[in-house]
């Protein structure tokens, strides 16, 4: 019965229009949306992958000869006797990307709960004010952003000198350039991100739930822990997500809160374009951080089947 | 006294619903201290930028010596022109793009392959930032483009799109097409129902769309860094190279210049979709 109803619809719809005109609208309409990103995503995508399986030019650029060298590269060394070492260098570099991307996550996590539960508590205009102070320093410069740290954390620095003023201290160690000035630079960046799509759960939240939940002589913390956070899983999942893709990939906290000696997978790639001049390593490696970035979001479509990105509201 | 006033004001707004079954005690001073540990770097970075001394970290007296020395450098105002002509032709590419295709997926007839479409218009928002501005710089490189500003708006308009189509998509799905079939039934022709109804219907999404694409543009540095080249530097790309060269109290002042030119666009914008709501 539908079918018919739809057919009928359907012819009623062609008779009003004709056919052609209307399918090179949509085409019109589409058409620049997929030339752009045909052009300048899919195609140098392939680029990508094709300069990472070629030979590397050591004046730049790479030569078109066939060779997975530069994945080697990655894993292994050759000594001077040409034979295959294994090479943690740059292991340890993926491994510190991807912990310091899952610490980053957690710890926005840890804080983010409470602070958008204690929002959702507030009037309206409370609400909107508070909302509006954590998207603020969102709309400020990266650079800036992590600069106001460079400022706070170096040798001589805000926070160290203030230290020494008190007497609280004298002279200690820089706190820039390791994987602690890292962790705050990424925190702080990405917060908000993760505090949004929560709060947008917690907003969805039936507050009967709760109330029933103590009703029934529930402690707070089991209710918050058999309520509340299954409940907010999807927010909690979303923001995950929007915390640790782009910390796998980011590149202005390693640069500068993190030295030469502990690099991201992010500075990695850059320096293989702009110092090293290593192209093809640097193609594979970007390839190799592409493969996490789709494992991770195929390995979590997979788990919750549902929507997960509705409350991402940048 | 007002001091002491303004603590207890604050104790209250933290303890007073702790009768409240909702009541979480610790998530309010929590919130407290995330609210302190947003702000207080940028107010680190505002505080020492009217410090006289040369020496950051030392404070000596108050002085607006370096913003005249900011607003007096070549590089900077150099930096920013590329920056706001970059942001303001990618600004227009995209909006325009994903106008049009966001109007196809949520108003034309018979439209196949939505989800696809979605899908590789967002494709910019799935992929880490740093692989896009590697991958570009090899096709730029292969072309042989070699004009700095023309790569930059390039880059900067494809990964701008997904930014610019959110919302006017989100509007476009918020509202129902009654009042354009009202206009049809009334014998306006399809542009006229376009101008009349759609337009102005959708021209808050339009906005928002373009106020996103234009902030994400000059706020960008990943892609600039690696793209640009050519003798063009956008404004991020500036300041990098300045923090790299070390803290200065002059950086300190166009940190602050820079914050407040975004203050001045981003709390208008939040007014007026503050309003629509």
């Amino acid at each position: 019965m539908n079918q018919i109803i739809n057919n009928a619809h359907k012819q009623n719809a062609s008779i009003n229009k004709p056919f052609n005109l209307r399918l090179s609208w949509n085409l019109i309409g589409l058409m620049p949306a997929y030339l752009v990103m045909f052009f300048l995503m899919i195609i140098p995508l392939g680029i990508i992958f094709y300069v990472s399986m070629m030979t590397s030019d050591p004046y730049g650029g790479y030569e078109a000869i066939f060779s997975l060298e530069s994945y080697q590269q990655i894993l292994f060394t050759y000594d001077w006797d040409d034979n295959l070492n294994l090479n943690f260098q740059y292991l340890i570099i993926i491994a510190r990307t991807l912990l310091l991307a899952s610490a980053t996550a957690i710890i926005c996590l840890l804080i983010s709960f409470p602070v958008a539960y204690f929002i959702s508590r507030q009037s309206n205009s409370t609400k909107a004010l508070l909302l509006y102070l954590i998207t603020l320093p969102f709309w400020v410069s990266m650079v800036i952003r992590v600069y106001a740290w460079v400022l706070i954390l170096s040798n001589d620095g805000v926070l160290e000198s203030s230290l020494t003023f008190l007497g609280l201290t004298s002279g200690m160690d820089s706190l820039l350039y390791n994987n602690n000035a890292m962790l705050v630079g990424m925190v702080y960046s990405y917060i908000p991100l993760m505090i949004l799509p929560i709060y947008a759960s917690i907003e969805k939240l039936d507050a009967r739930l709760t109330e029933a939940a103590s009703d029934l002589y529930s402690t707070r913390l089991s209710t918050l822990t058999k309520i509340i956070l299954p409940l907010c899983k999807p927010g909690i999942v979303a923001g995950f997500i929007l915390v640790f893709v782009p910390c796998l990939g980011t590149v202005l906290e390693p640069m500068l809160l993190g030295g030469g000696k502990t690099m991201m997978m992010g500075n990695l790639i850059q320096n293989q374009f702009s110092i090293a001049r290593n192209w093809s390593f640097g193609a594979s490696l970007a390839v190799v951080l592409l493969i996490i970035v789709m494992l991770f979001l195929m390995w979590n479509a997979r788990k919750s089947s549902r929507p997960i990105v509705e409350g991402s509201a940048v | 006294m007002s001091h002491s006033n303004n603590q207890n004001a604050l104790m209250r707004f933290i303890t007073a619903k702790n009768k409240d079954v909702k009541h979480y005690p610790g998530f309010g001073l929590i919130s407290v201290a995330f609210f302190l540990f947003l702000y207080l770097p940028i107010l680190v970075v505002i505080t020492y930028s009217f410090n006289s001394n040369k020496i950051v970290s030392v404070w000596q007296g108050f002085s607006f010596k370096w913003y005249l020395s900011a607003l007096q450098n070549e590089g900077l105002m150099n930096a920013v022109q590329v920056s706001l002509t970059v942001a303001t032709i990618a600004t227009i590419i995209a909006t325009s793009v994903a106008t049009a295709a966001a109007l196809v997926l949520s108003r034309g007839k018979e439209v196949k392959h939505v989800k696809l479409s979605e899908t590789v218009i967002n494709l910019p928002l799935m992929l880490p930032e740093i692989v896009f501005a590697v991958a570009i710089l090899i096709l730029f490189s292969q072309l042989g483009l070699q004009d700095g500003l023309t790569k930059l708006i390039l880059a900067h308009a494809c990964f701008c799109i997904p930014f610019a189509f959110l919302p006017i998509r989100a509007r476009l799905q918020g509202m129902t097409n009654n009042l354009e079939q009202a206009a049809q039934d009334l014998y306006a022709n399809p542009w006229i129902t376009f101008k009349r109804i759609t337009l102005p219907l959708i021209l808050p999404g339009i906005f928002a769309g373009a106020m996103l694409s234009f902030v994400i543009s000059m706020d960008d540095f990943i892609t600039s860094s690696i793209v640009s080249g050519g003798g063009a530097t956008t404004l991020p790309v500036y300041i990098f190279s300045l923090v790299k060269q070390g803290v200065s109290p002059e950086l300190n002042a166009i940190s602050t210049l820079i914050m407040l030119v975004s203050l001045l666009l981003v709390t208008p914008a939040w007014m007026i979709s503050k309003r629509n709501k």
